[in-house]
């Protein structure tokens, strides 16, 4: 019967299509989706990219070149740019700042509706989680793009490969930081309570990563504290990656480089990157719960 | 799967959100290819029903099969083949419609070879093709319904569910929505549910379920309903209402009311009553009117108020219903 009024009514012409069954390469289509938006969206949104940049040039020019006369020791063994030093810490923030507020779209888009379209999809919930952290991570490194075309203002040489492995390194760390914030935008149903506790959760994560002094000579509490935050372990390869490259005396490089220590064992590169890894799929999965979890 | 299967079956379907029983055990059945209108005040169920229906929400107990599918076990099989346009808008603003729409085919799976010449045949049939690459932010609230509509269509539903599609639209606007609703059930091989708290809306649906209070009060296709109540309804404007309505209730043996200014009562066929009401009244009349029973004198019959007085008494009600349901 269905057939026969198709034929007869005005409209022959329609195109039916059939959904298929769901499986890995649906899942792979909504991830896919889910990661072109956010780019789509930072792409459009040009004053956030402006805006993501103030605090971090800030720091960068600014604070980097006022305190640099405090600090203007040098003495025997040479001189380090003030600016050099901060240069991987204020990549590290600059990306933090945008893989939080890619991850605080989610709330956006839950107040906005939207949100809604993508949980009644026949996908699963993880292709969600998924593309909305890797498309986050892909925003954050593409911002911080931006801090790493100012290298030359702070002294740090534009090498090819240094500059490919500071991208990949953001990545992998703004990863995490969307991970975390993702699975902080699952519980919460208001834009000004996400900023709030992005605020209150980034400040003091800043402040205590070595992005801007050095890990050595601190007191305990604050060693302590500097080693239990996931964010030294993302800072750190980058600080090892511009100093490499470098032409400092030993003594400069342990001063301003001196690696993360754990009760006196230096902590290897690779291991910091595991463990920044570790923290981004885990949050992620712990994220994913959460989305399976809400209807 | 052949054509007599329903597209909604429905068998004592409940939700409770605490102590508040939404949605009582109710139980109806759609056919595959009917405009099937949920109509009641805001607070009825009416929504819940839909969001339970649409695997949103989980029933406290009864059953539901929407095309062919269980909405609690098989919920992915339920969403491959819903398309849903809710109350509140679900559109990135930041988007234009056409990517809107791509982003719809790319989480629905839609073959690549078609998702071309399938957005365009929904965007043409709402009007919104030559519009599509603007961002939906600056579309009018009408445009954005229509784009939802055609978002809703573009994975080839066979149930297409609208949650008052046409609420907070100018009357303009309502026409054209239903224009585009009954054209596309000229197009497409497509059931249609839809809620509306509007009357006349409703006349446009096939059949009808009338819900108040979380059960169904009745349901058909409006002629019956209306058929059902059967007396039209006269009023008239008399020198003296007063003894007016006493001639009426001695000489004719009708309940005869003051509403809104005029002597009111039910009588069938009123046309052909009227010349009887001139030559035995009595009383001078000035004017007269007699209409037909509306869907509003169906509701009124049923649950006893106008769809306005349940929607104030239902509103607090409806207030704890939300609270709980955003808990």
């Amino acid at each position: 019967m269905a057939g026969s009024t198709r034929a007869a009514g005005p409209v022959a012409d329609v195109v039916r299509v059939r959904v298929p069954e769901p499986g890995l390469r649906q899942d792979v289509r909504a991830v896919k989706i889910v990661l072109h938006r956010e780019l789509l969206r930072f792409w459009r949104d040009k004053l956030r990219m402006v805006s993501g940049l103030v605090q971090p040039v800030l720091w960068l020019l600014v604070m980097g070149t006022g305190l640099s006369n405090l600090m203007a020791s040098g003495g025997a063994d040479g001189d380090i740019d003030l600016k050099t030093f901060l240069f991987p810490g204020v990549c590290a923030m600059s990306v933090m700042f945008t893989a939080m507020f890619s991850a605080g779209s989610i709330v956006w888009d839950r107040e906005f509706g939207f949100l809604r379209e993508m949980l009644v999809a026949p996908v699963s919930r993880s292709a969600i989680v998924i593309g909305k952290c890797i498309g986050g991570a892909l925003v954050a490194t593409l911002q911080g793009a931006v801090i790493v075309a100012l290298a030359g203002l702070a002294g740090v040489p534009y090498d090819p490969l240094l500059l490919a492995e500071l991208m990949g390194l953001m990545f992998l760390g703004a990863f995490a930081l969307t991970g975390f914030g993702v699975m902080m935008a699952a519980r919460i149903k208001q834009m000004q309570s996400f900023f709030a506790l992005m605020q209150m959760a980034m400040m003091p994560m800043m402040f205590l990563s070595g992005a801007l002094y050095p890990l050595n000579g601190l007191p305990t509490w604050l060693s302590v504290l500097t080693r239990l935050n996931p964010l030294t372990y993302a800072v750190d390869p980058m600080r090892q990656a511009v100093f490499s490259r470098l032409d400092l005396s030993p003594a400069l490089q342990r001063t301003f480089n001196p690696g993360v220590t754990w009760n006196g064992w230096v902590v290897p590169v690779w291991l910091e990157l595991v463990i920044v890894v570790g923290m981004g799929v885990g949050l992620m999965g712990v994220a994913i719960l959460e989305f399976r979890h809400s209807d | 799967m052949p054509d007599g299967d329903p597209a909604v079956e429905v068998d004592g379907l409940t939700r409770r959100f605490g102590d508040v029983e939404a949605v009582r055990g109710i139980e109806f059945t759609v056919r595959p290819g009917e405009i099937f209108g949920f109509l009641g005040p805001n607070g009825a169920g009416k929504s819940t029903t839909i969001n339970m229906l649409c695997t949103l929400l989980k029933p406290s107990g009864g059953r539901a099969l929407v095309a062919g599918h269980d909405v609690v076990r098989e919920r992915d099989s339920v969403r491959r083949n819903i398309g849903l346009v809710f109350q509140d808008p679900t559109l990135d603003g930041y988007l234009s419609g056409e990517q809107n729409l791509r982003f719809h085919a790319e989480l629905y799976g839609v073959p690549r070879s078609v998702v071309g010449e399938r957005m365009r045949q929904v965007l043409e049939m709402v009007g919104l093709w030559d519009r599509r690459g603007d961002l939906v932010q600056t579309y009018s609230g009408g445009m954005k319904r229509r784009l939802e509509i055609a978002r809703g269509l573009l994975h080839s539903p066979r149930v297409l569910f609208l949650d008052e599609p046409t609420v907070g639209l100018d009357p303009q606007t309502r026409s054209s929505i239903w224009d585009y609703i009954r054209q596309l059930k000229e197009a497409e091989e497509i059931t249609i549910f839809m809620t509306t708290h509007y009357m006349d809306e409703a006349e446009y649906c096939d059949r009808i379920a009338i819900m108040d209070s979380g059960t169904i009060v009745a349901l058909d296709t409006p002629e019956a309903l209306k058929a059902g109540v059967g007396e039209d309804r006269v009023r008239i404007q008399t020198a003296d209402d007063e003894a007016a309505i006493a001639a009426i209730k001695e000489r004719f043996d009708l309940e005869a009311v003051m509403s809104e200014g005029a002597v009111t009562f039910r009588v069938a066929a009123g046309e052909a009553f009227v010349p009887r009401l001139f030559a035995g009244l009595g009383v001078p009349i000035r004017s007269v009117s007699v209409s037909r029973p509306s869907l509003d004198d169906v509701f009124m019959s049923f649950t006893g108020s106008t769809i306005r007085d349940a929607e104030a008494g239902a509103s607090d009600r409806n207030r704890m219903t939300m609270r709980a349901m955003r808990r």
